[in-house]
């Protein structure tokens, strides 16, 4: 424990050290569940890990790899600056997961340049409105459980990376009381 | 009545599993640091999400009654 680490205790007996909190949080957004584990908090730490990436990564499968995508292929020319980069609104909640969506961009900023998307095309944008349509018609309502999964796994880590920052929120402070340490366990030694 | 029942897919429900678990067990882990009032809180909270999601679809069954 370094001198300059975080500590709360946000229930009697349950001290949690947060470490450095904004790099809990950071870490927390680069990839679900590594702030906690940077902080010590493994079993915490898998739970988020297995619930958001599994969240995401179905919804991902359920979409075939097409529902995370951070805008079109630049055919549409409607807007300027950065707001060409990200036009699809639902990426700015599929971001929250962090790096396991950043391939969208990659793939946008590659099929701009008019270049083949890597990987099969996984997370690459539709290249027009026809494309779109045709995938619509081919997955039908997967399409938008699979857009709904990897949202709401955004979502999800947002809540996680809370928790990494500043702790759990204690709002049934009976629930985690740990029995008070033993003190007469050293004289029942003697 | 039917025709609520015709725009929603049995097969399509079950995608509501994993989420329901999923935000239940996130959710828990975000008000708890112990694993046991984890789950508890995770247990309740799917109840909870289940059980406002079922009045929901109570209400809008009667309302399509007479439709």
């Amino acid at each position: 424990m370094a001198p300059s680490d975080t500590i709360v205790e946000p229930f009697p007996n349950v001290r949690i050290n947060l470490r450095q909190p904004l790099w809990a949080l950071l870490l927390a957004w680069l990839w679900p569940g590594a702030g906690h584990f940077y902080q010590g908090r493994h079993a915490k730490g898998l739970l988020f890990m297995v619930c958001i990436l599994g969240t995401f990564f179905f919804g991902l499968a359920l979409g075939e790899g097409k529902v995370v995508y951070a805008g079109d292929s630049g055919q549409r020319v409607t807007v300027t600056g950065w707001r060409r980069l990200i036009q699809r609104w639902p990426y700015f909640l599929q971001a929250g997961v962090g790096l396991p969506a950043a391939p969208a961009l990659v793939q946008t900023a590659i099929v701009r340049r008019g270049g083949q998307p890597l990987f099969g095309g996984i997370m690459a944008p539709p290249r027009n409105d026809d494309e779109l349509a045709a995938w619509n018609e081919r997955l039908n309502v997967r399409f938008e459980m699979g857009t709904l999964f990897t949202m709401i796994a955004g979502l999800l880590n947002v809540l996680a990376m809370y928790d990494a920052f500043a702790g759990p929120v204690a709002t049934e402070p009976g629930d985690d009381k740990r029995p008070p340490p033993d003190k007469d366990a050293g004289d029942k030694q003697k | 009545m039917l025709s609520l029942f015709a725009a929603t897919s049995i097969v399509q429900l079950w995608y509501l599993v994993p989420l329901v678990v999923s935000v239940s067990l996130v959710y828990g882990a975000t008000r708890h640091e112990l694993p046991r009032p984890i789950f508890h809180q995770a247990f309740k909270t799917a109840v909870w999400m289940l059980t406002f999601m079922g009045v929901i679809f109570t209400i809008l069954l009667l309302v399509s009654w007479s439709l």
